[in-house]
């Protein structure tokens, strides 16, 4: 049995986000993250990416084979509930060996096939897939009429193009098919898979027009982070007060920016704090901001020409109405300079939706990155045609099999299809 | 008629009915081969080769189950050729040339030896059926002859029609009568029919070849044989010529595509793809100046060459016209002319996996008239067959044959789940698990296999052993000898030469390393024999990839192992479209991993079998 991973909870922001392992190395991939964990109970635990970089801090369930609800070994964790957490997390279970993404109902099946289901939740599941199914359908369709539809069109062209020359230099020694295909088989793969990179760097792009913006709002403590967020969500988002240190946690408003779905994090004041629960919501907000899309950074006016200014960072004299100074700033209290930086902010994302690709999910991008390993080792087989053509036409069915979610199956049909249309054979 | 009751009845003594006849009576079963003419028995009525890719393949399965094409075709070899040499094990396949008349005569000569096998002459005139079960056949004279089963292997002879260009004429191949009456019969039984077509090329005479103009293509310096028993070719080599058609011949055939049968519309059934008519080549790709034909002779003691590459159903004089405007041909006399031949086959999406009708038991079918094509499909198809039939009679474990493990799992499962649009012919690339299904190993997948369902005789069993014995051992000592990464970087190994020295098995993994490098390291390596040597050699090549298809074998095999009960009432699980109930209905898949093959099964529909698939072993 495969151990498979996917988020169990609904995407999008939540309170607290799940994700379930399944399957007999469910606890050895989650340890990678977590440490030690229990055969069967809970804990609370840092979660680490594979440089010890702590990510989140989770609530962690672990059941034993046969107590839990798929029936093998399970491990759930219930993490912070924002995108960026979730996709962090998501990334690092996507890099382990020993896991892959599950498919849609497959928890569900691992249940049936454990035997921990009867026929009447038998017949709810295969209503639920079919649900799902539809809804993925749906989505396809949606993603066919954005492109990449065509793309994969394309890329479906060139990799049948591609297998039909090597098997039939293979299945037609005997016959008048050319000797050596390498030429045209290495053009088109590249050209495939140079197109499958292109759009696997878009996927984070397109993901972001999707699910959201994220806009950090950053700076000392007391630099009117809170009140300006406030001003932009015309509520009382945030507790303010004159102790530093008011807003422990993340706080986040979604709002619309001039058609982009933004939201803005008021992040804890940036400075060490000896308070634990400070201290934690200090961490988050680090991670917050590095993971956001633009940072806005609320500095003292002697401090504005020393701070950082990367392509994602905007920085204001923050409480400008305080100071009379020929300086941007910004101000939630009197609305000074709001205009001017939302204009910025929108003018910053909308750069970043620009190298949008179209494959939007996080299983495409699994599917490309995948294909575009195989398609590696493939070309490097196929050079010179020597003795090793065998395995480079598996690694290239490989290729066709990790991206049939994109590309549609490829049957040998087609492939026959394709040689018998292309070359005379029949000696 | 002496004997009246066996255990299994083969009908026809074509490629399928031999090896059918064959297995039977090698695992014990009374069987009675009957044909219309014994002296027909082992004809090749196309072309006088035997394996090739996929091939090849299904000759080494059918030998490695103790058949009988691979030991008549070695003995009848006049040039042997393993193709893809140079591409990689998984997709090498051995081919030969075959002498006719040896073949037949060689063929003959082994059935005669087969203890519990009878060859009855006479026309099958119709089957016997009791309480819907087939128990014998009814022959033209009026014998009844009764069996436990009846494999029927009649090939192209269900209302065959043949072609010569306009004139049309009926029979299963030139000089045979076509059955007609038992293809009434079997249309009684309402299955799904199907029409198909194939040609054949004019034989020429080659005393009339101009040889001495011509390209000459000899067989291999090292010629691999089809049987795992043998290593040497036991009839003198020959060379075949190869030729090529040209603007004049096409302009001729061009002017007179009316007159061809299958051009003029005369003919409804579907060709091959990959065999098609010297007219269908010569228009759809017109853009060709010119194609191949390889000259082929039919045997070391007669005249007659066979053209591969040019089969027609042209009138005779347009096919003189065309052939004679060829290099080398331009005196030569046509003995028999080319054809098509039209014929009727059975869906073989009526089959189980027994190829067994599903609606009519006791009665299987082997061959062509599943809508096969090729000796090496029908004789494996044969052996499966026969093998089943004799199984059920005998009442023991049959082999079950399955995608993971054969080329035979391969074949009868495309034929039973995705049914037949052109004649089925193998392909490397049909098997998914290409790298661990090679001919050199068919023996490793099946013989064992084969044993237990005691169709394998004592002689090969030994000989098995004693090869399995010989990879045991190499393994063994490849795996205990140390090689320095350095002294093997020194000879061309891409690896890093600081990196810990690696086992023999380790270093053959690498594709820069073969044997002979690890034996100029390590010379008690020697005590491997060269041909142990190769093996290892590919399967540690495979190592890796093996590991990945073991994992997809074995979801396969799990969801094979999920049956389905014969008798589901598919209107009783609720949830079903309408389309997957009533193809499910038609097919009635014996298991979900068969059910998953269907076309258009969703997810939703495999969980709800699933379901009813657990009630049922409940």
């Amino acid at each position: 049995m495969d151990t498979i991973y996917a988020l169990a909870t609904a995407r999008g922001r939540a309170g607290v986000a799940v994700i379930r392992i399944s399957g007999p190395m469910a606890h050895a991939a989650a340890e990678r993250l977590t440490g030690p964990l229990p055969e069967h109970g809970r804990g609370l635990r840092l979660v680490r990416d594979a440089a010890g970089e702590v990510l989140d801090e989770a609530l962690v369930l672990t059941f034993a084979e046969g107590r839990s609800f798929t029936g093998a070994r399970v491990v759930e964790l219930h993490l912070h509930g924002s995108r960026a957490v979730i996709d962090v997390v998501l990334k690092e279970l996507a890099d382990a060996p020993e896991l892959r993404m599950a498919q849609a109902g497959e928890f569900t099946r691992q249940a049936l096939e454990s035997g921990r289901l009867d026929l009447s939740q038998v017949e709810g599941l295969a209503d639920l897939v079919d649900a799902e199914t539809e809804a993925q359908r749906r989505q396809a369709m949606r993603v066919m009429a954005g492109g990449l539809g065509q793309k994969a069109d394309l890329w479906k062209r060139d990799l049948l193009r591609a297998m039909a020359l090597l098997e039939a230099v293979i299945d037609f020694a005997d016959e008048d098919v050319p000797v050596d295909v390498t030429p045209e088989v290495t053009a088109t793969l590249r050209r495939c898979q140079q197109a499958m990179q292109t759009e696997m760097d878009g996927v984070s792009a397109a993901e972001r027009i999707r699910d959201g913006f994220e806009v950090a709002i950053i700076g000392a403590p007391n630099m009117g982070k809170s009140t300006l967020l406030n001003h932009l969500a015309g509520r009382e988002a945030a507790i303010i007060s004159d102790v530093p240190g008011t807003t422990r946690d993340v706080i986040e408003v979604r709002m619309d920016l001039k058609g982009l779905p933004v939201t803005l994090l008021d992040t804890a004041g940036l400075r060490e704090s000896t308070d634990a629960v400070e201290a934690i919501g200090i961490a988050r907000a680090r991670q917050r901001a590095k993971d956001a899309d633009v940072r806005v950074h609320l500095v003292l006016p002697e401090d504005f020409s020393q701070t950082a200014q990367g392509p994602n960072d905007i920085v204001r004299v923050g409480r400008s109405d305080r100071y009379d100074i020929d300086i941007e700033g910004v101000s939630g209290l009197t609305g000074e300079g709001v205009d001017r930086l939302l204009t910025e902010i929108s003018e910053r994302l909308a750069a970043r939706t620009l190298g949008a690709g179209v494959a939007i999910r996080e299983r495409h991008r699994e599917a490309l990155s995948a294909g575009i390993d195989h398609l590696d080792r493939c070309l490097a087989l196929v050079s010179g045609m020597s003795e090793t053509l065998d395995l480079a036409a598996e690694e290239l069915r490989l290729a066709v099999r990790a991206l049939d979610t994109l590309v549609g199956r490829v049957d040998v049909e087609d492939i026959l299809g394709e040689i018998f249309s292309s070359f005379c054979i029949g000696k | 008629m002496k004997h009246e009751t066996y255990d299994i009845i083969v009908v026809g003594g074509g490629h399928a009915g031999v090896e059918a006849a064959a297995i039977a009576s090698r695992m014990g079963a009374r069987t009675a081969l009957i044909t219309m003419k014994a002296a027909t028995i082992g004809v090749m009525s196309c072309n006088p080769a035997i394996g090739g890719l996929g091939k090849g393949h299904l000759v080494r399965e059918i030998d490695a189950l103790d058949g009988l094409m691979g030991r008549v075709a070695d003995a009848a070899g006049i040039q042997f050729r393993l193709l893809n040499r140079k591409k990689g094990p998984a997709v090498q396949g051995p081919r030969l040339q075959a002498d006719r008349k040896l073949y037949q005569n060689e063929m003959q000569r082994q059935l005669a030896q087969i203890e519990l096998l009878d060859i009855i002459e006479g026309e099958v005139f119709d089957l016997v059926q009791e309480s819907g079960r087939i128990s014998g056949v009814d022959l033209q004279d009026g014998t009844r002859i009764r069996a436990g089963a009846v494999v029927l292997t009649t090939g192209t002879f269900l209302r065959g029609i043949l072609h010569f260009g306009a004139e049309t004429r009926a029979g299963g191949r030139m000089g045979d009568d076509a059955s007609n009456r038992l293809a009434d019969r079997i249309m009684n039984f309402g299955m799904q029919m199907g029409r198909l077509k194939t040609g054949t090329p004019a034989r020429l005479n080659g005393r009339t070849i101009d040889w001495s103009r011509l390209e000459l293509q000899p067989g291999d310096d090292d010629p691999v044989m089809l049987s795992f028993l043998n290593d040497r070719p036991q009839a003198r080599q020959i060379s075949c010529a190869i030729t090529h058609t040209n603007e004049a011949a096409h302009e001729i055939i061009r002017a007179n595509l009316a007159k061809s049968a299958m051009h003029s519309g005369n003919i409804t059934g579907s060709g091959p793809r990959y065999c098609p008519s010297i007219e269908d080549k010569v228009v759809r790709f017109a853009e060709k100046e010119s194609h191949q034909v390889f000259l082929e002779p039919e045997g070391l003691d007669t005249d007659t060459v066979y053209p591969n590459g040019i089969s027609t159903s042209l009138p005779l004089d347009v096919q003189e016209s065309f052939i004679r405007s060829m290099l080398g041909l331009e005196n030569v006399e046509i003995e028999q002319p080319g054809y098509a031949i039209e014929y009727d086959f059975i869906d073989p999406r009526a089959l189980n996996a027994s190829l067994e009708l599903k609606e009519v038991p006791g009665l299987y079918l082997a061959g062509q008239i599943n809508g096969t094509t090729g000796y090496e499909e029908a004789g494996a198809q044969g052996c499966a067959a026969g093998a089943a039939a004799a199984a059920a009679v005998l009442q023991r474990e049959p082999i079950s044959f399955s995608r993971t493990s054969s080329y035979i799992g391969v074949m009868i499962d495309d034929l039973i789940t995705r049914g037949v649009t052109e004649p089925y012919r193998m392909f490397t690339s049909r098997a998914e698990f290409r790298l661990s299904l090679r001919a050199d190993n068919a023996d490793q997948r099946l013989t064992e296999a084969g044993r237990a369902a005691g169709c394998i005789d004592d002689m090969r069993w030994s000989l098995f052993q004693a090869k399995m014995d010989r990879l045991q051992a190499g393994q063994s000592l490849l795996e205990s000898r140390k090689f320095a990464t350095a002294e093997l970087a020194k000879r061309g190994a891409k690896l890093n030469p600081d990196r810990r020295a690696k086992t023999g098995l380790e270093a053959l993994a690498l594709t820069e390393v073969d044997f002979g490098m690890l034996l100029d390291i390590d010379e008690t390596l020697s005590q491997i024999d060269p041909v142990t040597a190769v093996q290892l050699k590919s399967e540690a090549t495979y190592a890796a990839y093996l590991q990945r298809q073991d994992r997809d074998a074995e979801s396969i095999r799990r969801d094979e192992g999920r049956l389905l009960p014969a008798d589901l009432n598919y209107s009783e699980i609720p949830g079903l479209s309408t389309e997957l109930r009533s193809k499910l209905e038609s097919r009635r898949p014996r298991s979900i991993g068969e059910a998953g093959r269907i076309e258009g099964m969703t997810a939703a529909g495999l969980l709800l079998l699933m379901g009813a698939s657990r009630r049922a072993a409940a």
